[in-house]
């Protein structure tokens, strides 16, 4: 276990350091990406770009930029070229929405999928199952900003049944919390609820099949029992797979357009709206950020996959 | 022996499933009674409707596919058609299975431990610490070393063997009246084998539990078995007790199995005896005796079905039509072997099932 963190925390490290090391530079070669030039202003004089070059530092090479940028990542100093905020407290400002997004749109697209895939799997070939494979279908095919967006306007606007759009912190009030995050999650969940139904559905109902559900069987045990310990439990260990593995993409910029449509000021609207103005420092921040719970979930799942699955511990 | 309590009794039992070649009839009327403490082996090739018929006894052949004919009832309870959850109190708690493939027939998610405990609380209402004290005992008597601290372990920690001992242990958890072991050793090696056959007889012994032994092999059942059934194409062609069997055999197919055992007390064969020509089809079947078209022997009244009867006295039955003395003359094709006489038979057609 000792050796396991070890090895993903230098993980962690080069993956966010060679990621920082890309964004810098693409926005370095961009075209228009001189940031002087976009900070000065309409109709600058050669003088006062010139002069923001120096106040900024963008006279120095790359490499001095990259570093002095980075330091100031880790100091916790790295200010917005354009609104010259704080990018660490935007981050910190927009995680508890982002985390308040995925978290509950990930919970809420595990738990139904799972009733979904079940379901599904047990009425395999009838009519319930085939409407639910419609369902998936549709559920795939709709993108989050279409569904989102009529969501919205016809749950939101026009029946008035919902906020429209906005956050309330948790701390502050937990119902109305959860009921401005109702549609967000919605929209986000569909989509994986078709995915993961339908691959839960197939992982089921290959188990079933296995000798030693028929052992289960045998063993006088009831059809709940049999589902639940040992058809579910071995159909799980790769949608939990899966289920880390889109948490931490949905953490690290997944949600942009769904935290976009329902104007959630999250850490992926933040993203989305720095690279509209090419705004490095936040780009880079955020960009990190993605790329850290990434990495950060991949471990997790490895570390539950060695959980729910005992043959791999040992190695 | 016949004074021994009845536990179980198969009346005409008929299995067929619908695939997409029709309808596939796996078990066709097999008859057969069980008594306590006995060991019976039902023998026959692949696909003969021996694994079928053991299940089906269990309910675990039922599907939206399957269909059934005929009774199977233990201790007055009818099996084949009760409602699942009757069926539940007998799984395993009255009527207990071993499989044939050790390696996949345990949960590789869950302790072994746990798999047994989960039977045992599954029919009793017993606290964890004994229904685990109770486990660890069952793993100690199935001959797993250490099996305080085995208990605890995996089934990838296991070998097969160790496996197949895993799983008897499961089957034995709560004390059932009837044990099906369906090819328990087929997975096994040669020392393996005999470890475990062993250890099946001795529970008998210990227990007074009936054994249904499910099997392809005759060796294996010249070891253990105290009456066989001989299968052929989903029925019961000769059933009787080991001597009869073995050394009075009245089916021209147990000679055809009997004539295949290689025996390292007689001189090598050029080739490995086999009886001639290929099972047929379970959708297609020749009407009459099922093994006619493999049979050198077959006459005239072979078109009609021959019943089980007793037809060579001591309650020894069999399923052809010829008459004993006739038999009895032509299975000898050496002094002192059995075995079918060579003959070209044709293939049938549609080929193999």
């Amino acid at each position: 276990m000792g050796r396991f963190v070890v090895r993903r925390v230098l993980q962690m490290v080069g993956v966010m350091f060679a990621v920082s090391v890309l964004t810098f530079l693409i926005f370095n070669v961009i075209p228009n990406g001189d940031p002087a030039v976009r900070m000065a202003g309409r109709q600058p004089t050669e003088t006062q770009i010139e002069q923001i070059r120096k106040e900024w530092g963008f006279d120095k090479g790359v490499l001095t930029q990259y570093v002095t940028t980075m330091e100031k990542v880790f100091t916790g100093d790295l200010q917005s070229y354009f609104t010259q905020l704080d990018v660490g407290e935007e981050i910190v400002k927009g995680l508890p929405r982002t985390l308040s997004l995925a978290l509950g749109a990930a919970l809420l697209w595990m738990a139904v999928a799972i009733a979904f895939g079940l379901y599904s799997a047990m009425r395999a070939g009838r009519f319930s199952d085939r409407f639910l494979t419609i369902l998936a279908l549709v559920g795939i095919s709709m993108p989050v900003f279409w569904i989102g967006a009529l969501m919205n306007y016809y749950l939101g606007f026009k029946a008035g049944l919902f906020p429209n759009g906005g956050y309330v912190p948790l701390t502050e009030d937990p119902i109305d919390w959860a009921y401005h995050l109702i549609l967000p999650w919605t929209a986000l969940a569909i989509l994986f609820i078709g995915f993961y139904s339908r691959v839960l559905r197939s992982n089921v109902l290959d188990t079933i099949n296995e000798d030693y559900v028929r052992t289960a069987r045998a063993k006088g045990l009831g059809e709940r029992q049999i589902m639940v310990r040992h058809v579910l439990r071995n159909s799980m260990i790769p949608i939990v797979t899966l289920w880390g593995l889109d948490f931490g993409a949905v953490m690290g910029g997944g949600a942009i357009l769904t935290e976009t449509v329902f104007d959630l000021q999250g850490v992926g609207q933040y993203a989305a709206d720095s690279v509209g103005q090419l705004d490095v420092p936040p780009v880079l921040a955020t960009t990190m950020f993605a790329a850290f719970f990434i990495v950060l979930l991949n471990a997790v799942v490895d570390i539950l996959y060695a959980y729910l699955d005992p043959r791999i511990r040992l190695q | 022996m016949s004074d021994a309590q009845l536990l179980l009794e198969v009346d005409d039992l008929r299995v067929s499933f619908a695939t997409e070649e029709g309808v596939v009839k796996a078990v066709d009327g097999v008859t057969f009674d069980l008594r306590q403490g006995e060991i019976l082996a039902v023998v026959g090739e692949s696909g003969c409707g021996k694994s079928v018929t053991a299940m089906t006894l269990m309910g675990l052949t039922r599907s939206p596919n399957a269909e059934f004919e005929g009774t199977a009832t233990y201790k007055g309870t009818e099996l084949i058609g009760a409602p699942e959850n009757e069926l539940r109190r007998v799984r395993g708690a009255e009527i207990a299975m071993i499989f044939q493939d050790s390696m996949t027939s345990l949960n590789p998610v869950h302790r072994i431990g746990d798999q047994i405990v989960e039977q045992i609380q599954e029919h009793e209402a017993l606290p964890d610490q004994q229904a685990r004290e109770r486990t660890i005992e069952l793993l100690d008597r199935v001959g797993i070393p250490r099996a305080r601290e085995r208990v605890d372990s995996y089934p990838f920690e296991f070998s097969g063997g160790m496996r197949q001992r895993v799983m008897i242990a499961l089957a034995l958890s709560c004390s059932p009246s009837v044990l099906i072991a369906d090819e328990p050793t087929t997975a096994l090696d040669v020392t393996i084998q005999a470890q475990i056959l062993e250890r099946i007889r001795d529970l008998r012994d210990e227990t007074g539990a009936a054994v249904i032994l499910v099997t392809h092999d005759l060796g294996v059942v010249a070891d253990v078995a105290d009456r066989i059934a001989v299968m052929y194409s989903g029925r019961i062609v000769e059933q009787g007790d080991l001597d009869q069997i073995f050394y009075d055999p009245q089916h021209p197919y147990t000679w055809g199995l009997l004539g295949s055992i290689t025996r390292v007390d007689r001189p090598r064969p050029e080739r490995l005896p086999a009886i001639a020509g290929q099972p047929p089809s379970l959708a297609h079947r020749p009407t009459g005796c099922h093994f006619r078209p493999r049979c050198p022997h077959e006459f005239a009244e072979c078109a009609e079905v021959p019943p089980l009867e007793e037809r060579s006295g001591n309650g020894h039955l069999d399923r052809c039509w010829l008459p004993v003395e006739d038999k009895r003359a032509k299975r000898e094709v050496a002094p002192g072997e059995i075995g079918l006489d060579a003959k070209d038979v044709p293939e049938p057609a549609g080929g193999v099932a």
